[in-house]
């Protein structure tokens, strides 16, 4: 068994073994842990593949930003994780028995020949970085559907501002566009009156 | 080297068992989301690895447009998991049932 292999291997159990931890815990924070810990293991598989640049965006986008949204909604919510397991040993059978299905019937057709005749025994290795094909290509005969992917991030972030913003009626709060056009006449009153004389 | 068909069955058996999560946890919004998450990474193991060993770069590129994808819509998924929770004080979904006519 080659080192590669060795690797492979490992990062393949790991992978697989986080990802039945994150459909198994309890605890919702746990799962999102243990999700990061599958990211970073795919991430290591997809440099072994020689991808590196997607497993250093894995790393940075997945685990540096979108796991950290997640922990920070599970965070944010009050979750009585009680109610959210209950029912998990009457769906396990018929879980276990449509992902077994699955899986049966897909690695019986990976691992008929035809996938690995397609392979090219060892391609030569590249004089360029993998970021820097990878950037030749993007920016020229995939540079409309870059620009798409612009415009889908923009609307997301559009999209997710205008779901969670609420105004809340009943709050006190400044203006502070109110708070510069106050006059001087509409805080104060001047009263014109007699002094009292003394009883 | 490694064949192709070791990183195609690891991909699948990285769906099976997001499918599978997706029936246990069928209460419990955010696994589900991250259970979605898991599948689109299988999806993405396969596209690495055929581009690999297809030595064709188009793979990987398509690898950048799903991850893009997948963050607008977690962001999205979880914007929506806030305001549900924040309106009915549960991310249970089966107690989500005002639509069913």
């Amino acid at each position: 068994m080659t080192f590669e292999l060795f690797l492979f291997y490992l990062f393949a159990a790991v992978t697989l073994g986080s990802a039945i931890a994150v459909v198994t815990v309890r605890n919702p924070i746990y799962a999102a842990l243990f999700l990061i810990l599958a990211f970073f293991t795919s991430a290591a598989t997809w440099v072994l593949l020689e991808a590196e640049f997607l497993g250093v965006v894995l790393v940075l986008v997945y685990v540096g930003a979108v796991m950290v949204l997640f922990l920070f909604v599970i965070m944010m919510l009050d979750i009585q994780i009680d109610t959210l397991k209950e029912g998990f040993i009457r769906y396990l059978p018929v879980g276990l028995l449509v992902a077994v299905a699955v899986a049966t019937e897909m690695i019986l057709v990976m691992k008929s020949d035809v996938f690995n005749k397609v392979a090219i025994p060892d391609p030569a290795p590249l004089s360029v970085s993998n970021t820097e094909t990878l950037g030749e290509v993007l920016y020229t005969e995939y540079v409309f559907p870059f620009e798409v992917a612009a415009v889908i991030l923009v609307v997301a972030i559009i999209a997710a501002i205008v779901l969670t913003l609420r105004r809340r009626e009943g709050v006190k709060k400044q203006d502070p566009s109110k708070q510069v056009r106050v006059r001087r006449d509409d805080r104060v009153r001047l009263v014109k009156m007699k002094a009292e004389k003394r009883s | 080297m490694i064949p192709l068909s070791h990183f195609l069955i690891v991909s699948a058996l990285l769906f099976s068992i997001s499918i599978a999560g997706i029936f246990l946890n069928r209460k419990n919004m955010i696994v589900l989301l991250m259970c979605i998450e898991l599948m689109l990474l299988a999806v993405n193991l396969n596209f690495i690895a055929f581009s690999h060993y297809l030595g064709d770069v188009a793979g990987q590129v398509f690898v950048f447009f799903i991850l893009t994808v997948a963050a607008a819509e977690a962001a999205i998924g979880l914007a929506i998991l806030v305001t549900v929770f924040r309106n009915r004080r549960t991310i249970n979904v089966q107690d989500l049932d005002e639509m069913k006519g």
